[in-house]
């Protein structure tokens, strides 16, 4: 797929996250925005993998360790065949498959259980790495948000991928600048991140995390040494009065809003 | 079962964990060993010999050693992995809830040097907390074998069960117990010595304790009924049940806080199944004082010989029970 044609799913896919979001009154819409161009990219060019054989060994792996943007993984595995597209309606609903955060023993397409963070990128060199071992020609992709780098089991993981030589692993930062309660400035502010990865003897990446042109030559980009794409992103991107706002971290748009939001995520459909 | 009293010959179970490890390793090139700096006190430098690029060591980082071993079980290998069990239980706990256990990763954790194995190097080493921490969690067995037959038996059925398991190794020596070729079952108590005044019940190094307090017992006319429970979870409810209503009194013994562990999951349903006078014997709730695991069960109270008074004291309230 090419990239106008991943800029139109990718914005169907928020379209389909932000009603998803109004209906169960719930969600973290802020980072699902700031997400979603790099899932669709992931979903719909990069990722070497089959929805009918989701457990196949040669599949590509792709590990959201900010797993409280679950609901952007589901519309995505959803509109990839994943899982049945109008399954997202139960989202958050009593007994869905689709909680808050991913379950990868009920949702087809998701490699392991996130939800407290610093979890993903531990198991995503447990993964890149077992394809070392076996031969496996696999590549493991990971996901965090910014914030979550704070979190330190993230740089023991980082420390044993350049040990272990992981050149089929590569990290995404989510870099929106903002985490739960302020910007990632005011609260511990790790940015600018790819000194601190050199130095841990990664290679890395910075792009603009919200524009195709940038994300897919990134993610489709192959060295000797495990690989971080630091993505600078707007956190509720797409929708222009989330941009940027704290608040929108977990909020719920109002109904005047979430006219106001459909109207404008329409507009480019 | 072989007669504590007369074979003195001690084993440290972790031998018997990596010969198993590293038969079975021999047969199937997906078992990974994973560790944390930890080969020595694992006891990993054989299996290392053998297979070098098959073990993981991410040094000193156990929340990464518990990631990375769910990761690996995702990419189609079996790890088994290794750390001293107050480490690997107390600084990934969360890792081992969430990556292991709720994602049901088909991941062997292997928790060398429980419970006051370290005695001397004080509570910061000791494993006393390891039982309460894991058995709450969904989907985890746990299991403190009682000897090196048990450890070797829970090795092999722990490599071909599809699923996490957590066990519990020692390092303090332990006399065999079991009969060789004995097969494990998970949530299956071993009767080591029948009796109806009263059930001991032990596992990992204790339970050749409650063995020498039943002998001590019916050197005194009590014939006490000794259980080895093993599998903390699932417990084998059976064993309790009938244990209750056909001797009438529990006592049980653990290298572990009385908080939370064997005696804890025990009285769990003794309380509804089977209400009997119970007495749970442990570390009590304090961190422990300087000493050998062996002084310290002695000084908890866990010598045969006070063992048997705590069970002659208990057999008391079966008449009188207020």
């Amino acid at each position: 797929m090419q990239p106008n044609d991943l800029d139109r799913v990718a914005r169907q896919i928020r379209l389909r996250d932000l009603q998803a979001v109004f209906e169960a009154g719930a969600g973290h819409i802020g980072g699902e925005m700031s997400a979603i161009d790099i899932l669709t990219a992931l979903y719909f060019r990069v990722l070497r993998i089959w929805p009918d054989q989701p457990k196949h060994p040669d599949r590509d792996r792709f590990v959201l360790s900010k797993g409280h943007v679950a609901l952007a993984l589901y519309v995505t595995l959803a509109k990839r065949g994943f899982i049945p597209e109008d399954e997202i309606s139960t989202f958050l609903k009593p007994h869905s498959r689709l909680n808050g955060h991913p379950n990868c023993n009920k949702v087809s397409g998701v490699e392991t259980n996130t939800g407290p963070l610093g979890h993903g990128l531990p198991v995503a060199v447990g993964m890149a790495k077992a394809a070392k071992l076996t031969g496996a020609a696999y590549r493991t992709y990971v996901m965090t948000g910014d914030g979550e780098m704070q979190e330190g089991s993230n740089w023991e993981a980082i420390a044993s991928a350049a040990q272990f030589g992981l050149d089929n692993l590569t990290l995404i930062i989510d870099h929106n600048r903002f985490q739960q309660g302020a910007s990632l400035k005011d609260t511990n502010n790790l940015a600018p991140f790819p000194v601190k990865l050199e130095a841990f003897g990664w290679d890395v990446t910075e792009i603009n995390g919200n524009v195709m042109n940038e994300i897919v030559p990134a993610l489709e980009k192959r060295g000797d040494r495990p690989h971080c794409i630091v993505a600078h992103t707007n956190k509720g991107h797409g929708i222009s009065f989330m941009q940027d706002k704290v608040d929108w971290h977990h909020k719920v748009p109002n109904a005047e809003q979430y006219k106001i939001a459909v109207a404008e995520l329409s507009e480019t459909l | 079962m072989k007669d504590v009293m007369t074979s003195p010959k001690l084993h440290d179970c972790r031998d018997a964990f990596v010969a198993v490890l590293e038969r079975l390793g021999a047969e199937d090139p997906k078992i990974v060993a994973v560790c944390n700096d930890s080969v020595g006190s694992s006891k990993l430098g054989g299996f290392k010999s053998k297979w070098p690029e098959r073990l993981v060591n991410v040094g000193i980082a156990e929340q990464n050693m518990v990631g990375v071993g769910a990761g690996l079980a995702n990419g189609g290998l079996l790890p088994f992995v290794c750390g001293a069990a107050c480490f690997l239980t107390g600084r990934s706990l969360e890792q081992i809830k969430a990556d292991i256990a709720y994602s049901n990763a088909n991941v062997k954790l292997v928790g060398i040097s429980s419970g006051m194995a370290y005695g001397e190097l004080g509570p910061t080493h000791h494993s006393i907390e390891d039982f309460a921490w894991t058995r709450v969690l969904p989907n985890l067995p746990v299991v403190a074998p009682c000897d090196s037959i048990e450890t070797a038996a829970a090795v092999e059925w722990a490599a071909r069960y599809e699923g996490p398991v957590f066990l519990r190794l020692s390092r303090v020596g332990v006399p065999d117990l079991l009969p060789a070729g004995h097969i494990f079952e998970p949530g299956k108590a071993n009767l080591l010595r029948d009796g109806d005044a009263i059930t001991l019940i032990a596992n990992g190094t204790v339970t050749h304790r409650i063995l020498k307090a039943a002998e001590i017992l019916a050197g005194r006319g009590i014939e006490a009924r000794v259980l080895n429970m093993a599998t903390v979870r699932p417990i084998d409810v059976e064993a309790v049940v009938a244990a209750g209503r056909e001797t009438g009194a529990i006592l049980t013994a653990e290298e572990h806080s009385v908080f939370g562990g064997l005696g804890s999951a025990i009285a769990e349903f003794v309380v509804s199944e089977a209400p009997v006078p119970m007495k749970i014997l442990g570390v009590p709730g304090i961190f422990a004082p300087t000493g050998s695991a062996e002084f310290l069960l002695d000084e908890f109270g866990m010598s045969p010989a006070a063992i048997a008074e705590a069970a002659v004291t208990l057999i008391a309230r079966k008449s009188s029970p207020a």
